[in-house]
């Protein structure tokens, strides 16, 4: 499964979106609906899912789903 | 200055016997019982393994997928009982009413499930991996909180927590809240949803609940000489509480008009009701004063009537002190012979069926009532409901704490 089909995942379940509306431009809090709440839950499962430690001072840079997918590659290939 | 007359004009609920108001009340008068074996977790290992369990309950066909993933069960209930309310006063919150339309739903307990399940995180995950919605999903505040985001009102909120009370008492207090104008409408009940693995444990391990696992429907038999503890029961029940004046404006039907509440504390023991009664007797004569009634006035009690040993008889030596001569003449019945002791919901679905009695005139009988205790010696209304003429109603409460609670209601009439 590719990172992107991981994220998607994982932003359908914790913010209740069809799939299909999930692209990579898609801002997590303007288009999808994210609170800070809803973004602890989706760090803590991509934390989970990818077997990482995503530290806080992250979280501010990551307002689209590409933001997410491309931060995950980096520190993927960082392991 | 004249207090404003407060009515009834929504009710929902989610219980043991129905997830409607309508079935709720045929289960009562039918004495259908809604206990049965728990096969929610494995109970094998406790000594009680029957409950009154909400059945057939959907969140997602009250609430937002989304929205019901964060809130715990009991929140979930309140919700859906609210919008059900809401919906059947037809009050609609808008820009120009939402502050003066308030909230006061709450829980005995809260969010247990919640807190046990995040809990087992913790132990096996550490620290870190505990959900950011623990502690927005299991403060018992919570129930009135969704609502007011799910509704718009933006009037008075929050909630009256004291345990088995819990109900009654926040009723009684969005009740004041309107007669002092602080408010033309009031959203308010209880709710609980504490029939988990630690809920079962702890009242177990208090030793108050029934142990009649082979015979559930017939468990819960309060003033019966053979009842053995009270039976869990979840869900909840949610009321609108209007101005008379706003409601017969917008030309809303009125159910009942709620006349008087009352409120005192035992002081005397942190689970056992003092066994003279004698707060709850003034909790009583409070309601019937504020009510500016005598006790003759009173047609029925929807009593506390938990099915323990203590609680029955102390609650009829309770009615005697205060009604004198009038006890015997008083129908009384418990409804959680059926619905099981919904605890801080309790309160909330026992002043519905007060109210349902006032407007039908049919008393919800207790079920199981077989062997009289010489303890326990008043009309209970035994196992058959009856039809008789209800004017006014008085439904009470007593909680773990000491906390006893009053409500008394009577059919509504415009020219008093």
């Amino acid at each position: 499964m590719s990172v992107f089909e991981g994220v998607k995942e994982i932003i359908v379940e914790i913010l209740d979106v069809a799939p299909e509306d999930i692209t990579l431009e898609s801002k997590l809090v303007e288009d999808l609906e994210a609170d800070s709440l809803d973004i602890v839950e989706m760090v803590m499962q991509l934390e989970d899912k990818f077997g990482l430690q995503i530290p806080e001072s992250a979280f501010e840079d990551l307002k689209t789903v590409k933001d997410v997918v491309e931060y995950l590659e980096k520190r993927l290939q960082e392991k | 200055m004249k207090k404003r007359r407060v009515v009834v004009t929504g009710m929902g609920v989610i219980s043991p016997v129905g997830n409607d108001v309508a079935t709720f009340w045929e289960n009562l008068i039918a004495g259908k019982s809604g206990i049965r074996p728990i096969e929610r977790f494995d109970v094998s290992q406790y000594p009680t393994r029957i409950a009154a369990q909400v059945l057939d309950f959907n969140p997602t066909d009250y609430i937002g997928r989304k929205d019901s993933r964060r809130m715990d069960r009991f929140v979930q209930f309140a919700c859906a009982a609210a919008r059900i309310a809401l919906e059947d006063s037809g009050l609609k919150v808008n820009p120009e009413n939402a502050f003066q339309i308030g909230v006061w739903v709450g829980s005995g307990i809260g969010g247990l499930e919640t807190m046990e399940n995040q809990h087992e995180v913790l132990l096996t995950r550490g620290g870190s991996a505990v959900s950011p919605f623990l502690v927005p999903m299991m403060i018992s505040n919570m129930a009135s909180g969704q609502i007011s985001i799910m509704t718009g009102a933006k009037g008075p909120n929050g909630c009256t927590v004291t345990a088995c009370a819990t109900g009654t008492n926040c009723i009684g207090e969005a009740f004041r809240f309107i007669q002092r104008g602080d408010a033309i409408a009031m959203i308010a009940g209880g709710s609980e949803a504490s029939i988990t693995p630690l809920g079962m444990s702890g009242f177990c391990a208090m030793k108050a609940m029934s142990t009649r696992n082979d015979d559930p429907t017939g468990a819960s038999r309060p003033f019966d000489l053979e009842r053995d503890g009270f039976v869990m029961g979840e869900g909840a029940g949610v009321i609108v509480l209007e101005e008379l004046e706003h409601a017969l404006e917008r030309g809303a039907r009125v159910y009942a008009e709620i006349i008087g509440y009352s409120t005192t504390a035992d002081a005397y023991h942190v689970v056992q009701p003092d066994p003279g009664g004698e707060g709850a007797a003034r909790a009583f004569a409070m309601v019937l004063d504020d009510a500016g009634i005598l006790p003759q006035d009173v047609d029925y009690i929807n009593a506390h009537g938990t099915s323990t040993e203590i609680n029955d008889a102390m609650e009829t030596q309770a009615i005697k002190k205060v009604w004198g001569e009038h006890a015997h003449r008083v129908a009384i019945s418990s409804t959680k012979s059926v619905t099981g002791h919904m605890l801080g919901a309790a309160g909330a679905v026992e002043f519905m069926a007060a109210v349902l009695a006032c407007q039908y005139d049919i008393i919800p009988p207790t079920i199981n009532y077989k062997t009289p205790d010489p303890a326990c010696d008043l009309d209970y209304v035994p196992n058959r409901a009856r039809r008789r003429r209800v004017n006014i109603a008085v439904s009470d409460s007593l909680g773990f704490g000491g906390h006893n609670a009053a409500l008394a209601v009577r059919k509504y009439e415009h020219n008093r």
